[in-house]
């Protein structure tokens, strides 16, 4: 068995592999001929493998951006301008924090919310799939956060009773640890008036638990152990260091608070996603129909070889869509029609230069010298894509880059792209070549 | 083929390309979108056609200081507005349902972007173009071992996003096309696609030069001639894809489509015909400059 062919069986596994990802989640299939009547669905299912605390877990659905399934996509400006620089980060993450929280009241799967700070601007980026009415979100989410202690009642009067000690009140609270234990805990440190109604509140409720509300939500509600004055206080028990963590980040938002101002709004409605959808499948149809057909007219058999290699690459790239997973945008699936284009330039370059080696040898040596001259030409050009799309892309997220989602999409699916077409292009239409020639070698004989 | 005896012809139309570019900036800019500028922009669909100029109207009765409304698609309409709060784009949209007889209206995309936000876009597009130059040429410069390659290239490149800048200005002028974040990505599109073919035709001409050792002018011709067949094949395909876009794609990204696809004919026209015999003139050019230098010296 020789090598290129036991490769093209590789290249052949591999494709069926990801031809398998590829494939939409149902296919109906409905075939009505004469007494023929099948009515089934073709179901594809997901790795899901467990065994033991082993487990395997992977949907293969296409993830469609915002403007693509609908959505909004809202960024808030944070007034960081009353707090103290070494302090802002740490209000920042409180924000992003309660925002979060607020953003889970919606219900709605994989909101998304992160940060971006760029020349002294703080802001939040969040992304609400699905939710067209944005004026609910925005109020909800534009709020400042409100932190509260509150009187918890007895079993007669049950219930939590708001005291006047607030946010405002509390400087700052922090992850600490206990001189004896070593564990975890959160010190909290009051304003001077702070200080004062705090020491009345624990005088009052001795071996009561003191409730802390942040935006009406229960964050905490530690025992009080005895009086405390003198303005700092510590939550301890059985914490693990995360937990704590995440209370002091909680109890920073209110004591911290960040005022937010929308400044950028992006809301599609799920009807125009879908009919981009739809009409970006169309456009691609036709598209890669005309390429394929270009090269059969163009370069004959070779082209036929290269329409192959182009086929295995769109159903390898869908699939590294499906397992990566990218979110797709319209800009994206722009950027994956692009590279598509782009993807037959390789074969282009070799067959170009098969042209004029193949008077100067022989049939094969000429595909084989062909690839290697082609190369260099091929590793130049593409690395030069690469780096613009790396620019676009920014992996590293520097700041003073694009770090938005449509110009990401577009660079990340190019990228691919170009990747994906080095090794369609040259690998595997190498491969079907030298089996394909050897062939009629044989043949010929 | 002796593609360098019209190399004045070249410079002609290109310089004349470049012209008319800048005297389009000059006189009408940029029409720029509100990405860039601040501002609303709500899409609307009706049951039917509806007047643009009673819909301005409507809105300016309303109170609200409207930019513009485009039709972009079947009973679809583009309303314009400067920032928009929650509160106005809910009149906005009751205004809009008005509009149709039946009271029909679906928002299918609004956005708005707040003042601070277009400089910091200018400024990070700057920032990427610099960089994304910058490696380039470093890259060029390196692959070749020729400083003059890589400035070469650049020229180009730099050509081909001028050309799509003026013709966005035209655009914007004729067809009211707006400049958007998207422009942006093609723009920076534009300059690795015309690298990328600048380079194939660069490649040819390192190794022809290592086989054969002729003059410089002789070797640009014969990687001219080698290398534009494949050239204009690559770019056929990636304009098949782009007129696909541009002819069934959705609205969204139409002009998208419109920009790459100018930059990609320009890039492929400026491999030969910009940055090959740019090379050419190099030394010859550079002859002339020191020339000059040195005569006019006392």
């Amino acid at each position: 068995m020789s090598s290129p062919l036991k490769k093209l069986l590789l290249i052949f596994l591999l494709t069926l592999a990801a031809g398998y990802v590829s494939l939409p989640k149902e296919i109906p299939l409905n075939i009505n001929y004469g007494p023929v009547n099948i009515e089934k669905k073709i179901k594809r299912h997901d790795i899901n493998i467990s065994y033991k605390d082993f487990q395997i877990r992977k949907e293969f659905d296409l993830k469609f951006g915002l403007d693509l399934a609908g959505g909004s996509h809202l960024v808030f400006e944070a007034d960081t301008s009353k707090i103290e620089d070494e302090r802002k980060e740490i209000a920042v993450e409180g924000l992003k924090n309660a925002i979060e929280r607020r953003v889970n009241l919606f219900g709605i799967s994989e909101p998304n919310v992160q940060t971006s700070s760029y020349a002294g601007k703080d802001r939040i980026i969040v992304e609400l799939p699905g939710i067209r009415d944005t004026k609910q979100a925005v109020d909800l989410i534009g709020q400042t956060a409100q932190l509260v202690f509150a009187e918890v009642g007895t079993e007669e009067e049950p219930g939590i009773y708001p005291t006047d000690l607030t946010g405002a009140d509390l400087k700052r609270a922090d992850v600490a640890f206990d001189q004896t234990t070593g564990k975890p805990m959160v010190a909290l440190e009051f304003t001077a008036s702070g200080s004062e109604k705090f020491s009345r509140l624990t005088a009052e409720n001795i071996g009561m638990p003191l409730a802390i509300l942040l935006d009406t939500e229960v964050i905490s509600a530690p025992i009080v152990q005895d009086q405390i004055t003198g303005g700092s206080a510590q939550i301890t028990g059985d914490f693990t260091i995360d937990e704590v963590k995440k209370l002091a980040v909680q109890l920073n938002a209110g004591a911290l608070p960040v005022p937010v101002e929308l400044v950028e709004q992006r809301t599609v409605g799920a009807t125009l996603g879908a009919e981009s959808i739809e009409k970006s499948v169309k456009a691609g149809i036709v598209g890669i129909s005309m390429v394929l057909l270009f090269m059969v007219l163009s370069y004959g058999r070779l082209g036929i070889v290269a329409d192959v290699a182009l086929i295995i690459f769109g159903i390898l790239t869908l699939a590294c869509y499906k397992l990566i997973p990218v979110v797709l945008t319209l800009p994206g699936i722009a950027g994956f029609l692009l590279s598509v284009g782009m993807a037959v330039d390789s074969n282009i370059l070799i067959f170009e230069r098969f042209k004029e080696e193949k008077i100067k040898r022989p049939y094969k040596d000429a595909l084989e010298v062909s690839f290697g001259r082609a190369w260099d030409s091929i590793r130049d050009a593409n690395i030069a894509t690469l780096t613009t799309a790396f620019v676009l892309a920014n992996p590293l997220d520097w700041n003073f880059l694009h770090t938005s989602g449509p110009v990401r999409g577009f660079a990340i699916t190019l990228s691919l792209g170009v990747i994906l077409s080095l090794f369609t292009g040259i690998y595997v239409t190498r491969n079907l070549l030298r089996v394909f020639i050897k062939d009629t070698k044989k043949k010929g004989k | 083929m002796d593609w360098l005896k019209h190399k004045k012809l070249y410079f002609l139309i290109s310089g004349t390309a470049v012209v008319l570019s800048f005297l389009s900036l000059l006189t009408w800019g940029l029409k720029l979108g509100v990405d860039f500028r601040g501002g609303s922009i709500v899409e609307y669909k009706f049951s039917k056609e509806i007047s643009t100029e009673k819909a301005m109207e409507e809105m300016t009765n309303e109170g609200f200081e409207i930019n513009s409304v485009q039709e972009i698609g079947e009973n679809s309409y583009l309303f314009r507005f400067p920032a928009l709060t929650e509160i106005e784009k809910d009149r906005v949209a009751s205004i809009a349902a008005g509009l149709d007889d039946t009271g029909f209206s679906e928002e299918l995309r609004f956005e708005t972007v707040g003042p601070s936000v277009g400089p910091e876009l200018v400024r990070k597009t700057f920032y990427a173009v610099f960089v994304a130059t910058g490696m380039i040429l470093l890259w060029v410069a390196i692959q070749f071992k020729s400083f003059k390659f890589g400035v070469c290239a650049v020229a180009a490149m730099f050509y081909d996003s001028f050309i799509l800048i003026g013709s966005f200005s035209a655009l914007g002028h004729f067809l009211k096309v707006e400049v958007d974040f998207l422009f942006v990505t093609a723009l920076l599109i534009t300059l690795s696609f015309s690298v990328h073919d600048t380079i194939v035709v660069f490649d040819r001409i390192r190794e022809i030069n290592k086989i054969r050792r002729g003059d410089l002018y002789s070797v640009i011709n014969s990687a001219i001639t080698e290398t534009m067949v494949r050239s204009l094949n690559n770019s056929f395909t990636i304009i098949f894809m782009l007129i696909a876009i541009i002819l069934i794609g959705g609205i969204t990204i139409r002009w998208f489509a419109v920009a790459l696809l100018i930059g990609i004919v320009s890039g492929t026209f400026s491999s030969p015909f910009v940055a090959s015999p740019l090379l050419a003139s190099w030394d010859g050019a550079l002859e002339k400059v020191k020339k000059v230098f040195f005569r006019k010296k006392p």
